[in-house]
């Protein structure tokens, strides 16, 4: 028997597979297609102190091996995220559930990660400073190491639970923001979000999405994704939740070898709802295969000697 | 919604560019006329949502146009061959709030979820009138379809070289109806919205991400707080909709 358990900042996952925010909702679309507690946890949609609908469509765009996304942070705000969407969560969902958090200033993070603190199920905060699709937010606090400290701080200072903070890809060192994070007391790091990207349309000649750029993600990501989780890897101590195009079991070894402690499976529920329940069943199979007993082990692995 | 490999049973070409495609399979998971199906394509990402034609307990068929990449894949496909496809998307039209004399409109491509609509329509003993809009003669297709039902049908296309010449809102003012359903382009929509005079419900067409919910790639405002067409929609009321 292989053993795919791991440990999250002191939470048992029974594995390291974790749906990817933004790609899964609340849970329950899918909870209708398979029972969704075999997943590690799960990431929910990111939230904002105020509800937002996003950008205007086209919000989506096709890409060789992958998509582009300028959805533009769309939910319904913290308020009904406590009232209705985590009640209809529980009834679907029994594990401690990720809580994927954005904001537009320093005070929104904190705001939003203050209310839903006490919320028994949230087991981590995944901060999302990396969002690509929005504007004056987001992605500015991603790009700087400054920002990104302010950031953490703030959070850690309401809250608890554990904090990842979710990177962008889209800067000169991710290394330097993964540091500035962790000094500034973050239990971990999660990369990457989505690269900036563009589509033209040959018949309109203008981009196809109505906010021009978007966010790049799916399997054509995935060096890029690997490489930053690697960089990182050796440069702080906390655990990495490594993404970016997985939608195998081999990937998410990939990713572990990197340096991972779990992995997200974002772009791949969308084309393929029950990717993350295949990845789960598969991953005896791999692990058996490249005779690893224990995924536990083989975390950062490719660094070794 | 299920997912599954379905068996093509035929793949033939009934216009220009316009491909009628019969494939074999669960269908247990559509429950209404104007859902929809959605096509993973070897060598493309993302999934292809194409509405549905007509289905039986065996059998789902859609008709669709050859407008970009995965079309042209689809059109190429022969008897035999076989799809994964996600199956039972989206709402539907809703046939309970039909009048007795409901009217159905469809432009171009948006006229194949109109065709299981009519047949359900009238096996409720509803007197059905349906107009197909089309550009020209060449590019007609289905009306014999319709015709075949029971309908009372009529075409129009924007030269003239074939039925009524014009648009679709030429036809409908002189057709008696009390309730309409149309699917079609968005200009043809707002023509619509200023002609009828009736209830009804529209069906959209949206870029998708996942086609089930998930992605919030193909959200739009209506009056009742934002819907996702794939999933809350592809039909929307008219009472509800904001232009």
């Amino acid at each position: 028997m292989v053993n795919t358990k791991v440990n999250l900042c002191g939470i048992e996952l029974s594995n390291p597979v974790i749906p990817a925010s933004g790609t899964f909702g609340f849970g329950y679309e899918f909870a209708e297609l398979y029972d969704i507690n075999m997943l590690g946890t799960f990431s929910f949609k990111g939230t904002t102190k105020d509800a937002r609908f996003g950008n205007d469509t086209p919000r989506i765009a096709e890409t060789p091996n992958g998509m582009l996304n300028s959805v533009g942070l769309q939910n319904p705000g913290v308020d009904k995220v406590k009232s209705i969407e985590l009640p209809k969560l529980k009834k679907c969902f029994s594990k401690p559930v990720m809580a994927n958090v954005s904001g537009f200033s320093v005070e929104d993070y904190a705001y939003t990660c203050e209310k839903l603190d006490d919320e028994e199920q949230i087991g981590w905060f995944e901060v999302n400073i990396s969002c690509p699709n929005v504007h004056g937010g987001g992605l500015a606090f991603g790009t700087s190491a400054k920002n990104a400290e302010l950031v953490t701080k703030a959070v850690k200072k309401v809250t608890t639970k554990p904090v990842f903070i979710k990177l962008s890809p889209n800067v000169t060192d991710i290394v330097e923001i993964a540091k500035a994070c962790e000094a500034a007391g973050a239990d971990g790091v999660s990369l990457i979000n989505t690269l900036l990207g563009m589509r033209i349309d040959l018949k309109t000649k203008k981009p196809i999405l109505a906010n021009k750029m978007g966010g790049f993600s799916g399997p054509a990501i995935k060096p890029v994704a690997l490489r930053q989780v690697y960089q990182v890897y050796d440069a702080v101590k906390i655990p990495i939740i490594g993404m970016g195009g997985v939608s195998t079991a081999e990937d998410v070894i990939e990713f572990m070898l990197a340096g991972a402690t779990a992995v997200q499976v974002g772009a791949a529920n969308l084309v393929e709802p029950y990717a993350c329940k295949n990845i789960i069943e598969d991953l005896p199979r791999v692990m058996e295969k490249y005779k690893i007993n224990s995924l536990t082990e083989i975390i950062g692995g490719a660094h070794n000697g | 919604m299920t997912q599954g490999i379905y068996k093509v049973i035929s793949n033939i070409n009934i216009a220009p560019s316009v491909f009628k495609m019969e494939l074999s399979g669960d269908t247990s998971a559509l429950t209404a006329s104007g859902q929809f199906i959605n096509f993973k394509i070897d060598g493309l990402f993302l999934r292809r949502p194409i509405s549905v034609y007509d289905y039986n307990d065996k059998t789902v068929t859609v008709i669709y146009k050859v407008v970009g990449e995965g079309t042209e894949i689809m059109s190429k496909a022969q008897t035999g061959d076989s799809f994964d496809i996600l199956v039972g998307l989206g709402n539907g039209f809703d046939i309970v709030k039909s009048g007795n004399k409901p009217l159905l409109i469809g432009g171009g491509v948006g006229i194949p979820p109109l065709y299981n609509l009519c047949k359900k329509l009238i096996a409720e003993g509803k007197d059905v009138s349906v107009i197909l809009g089309f550009n020209t003669e060449t590019e007609i297709f289905c009306e014999e379809d319709f015709k075949k039902l029971g309908a009372k049908v009529f075409v129009t296309t924007v030269d003239g070289s074939y039925g009524i010449k014009g648009f679709v809102t030429n036809a409908m003012e002189n057709i008696d109806y009390d309730y309409f359903y149309t699917c079609g382009p968005m200009p043809m929509f707002k023509a619509i919205e200023n002609t009828a005079k009736t209830s009804g419900q529209y069906s959209f067409e949206e870029r998708m991400g996942c086609g089930f919910g998930a992605c919030m790639g193909c959200s739009c405002k209506t009056k009742y707080g934002n819907k996702r067409i794939c999933k809350d929609g592809p039909v929307l009321e008219r009472e509800e909709i904001i232009w």
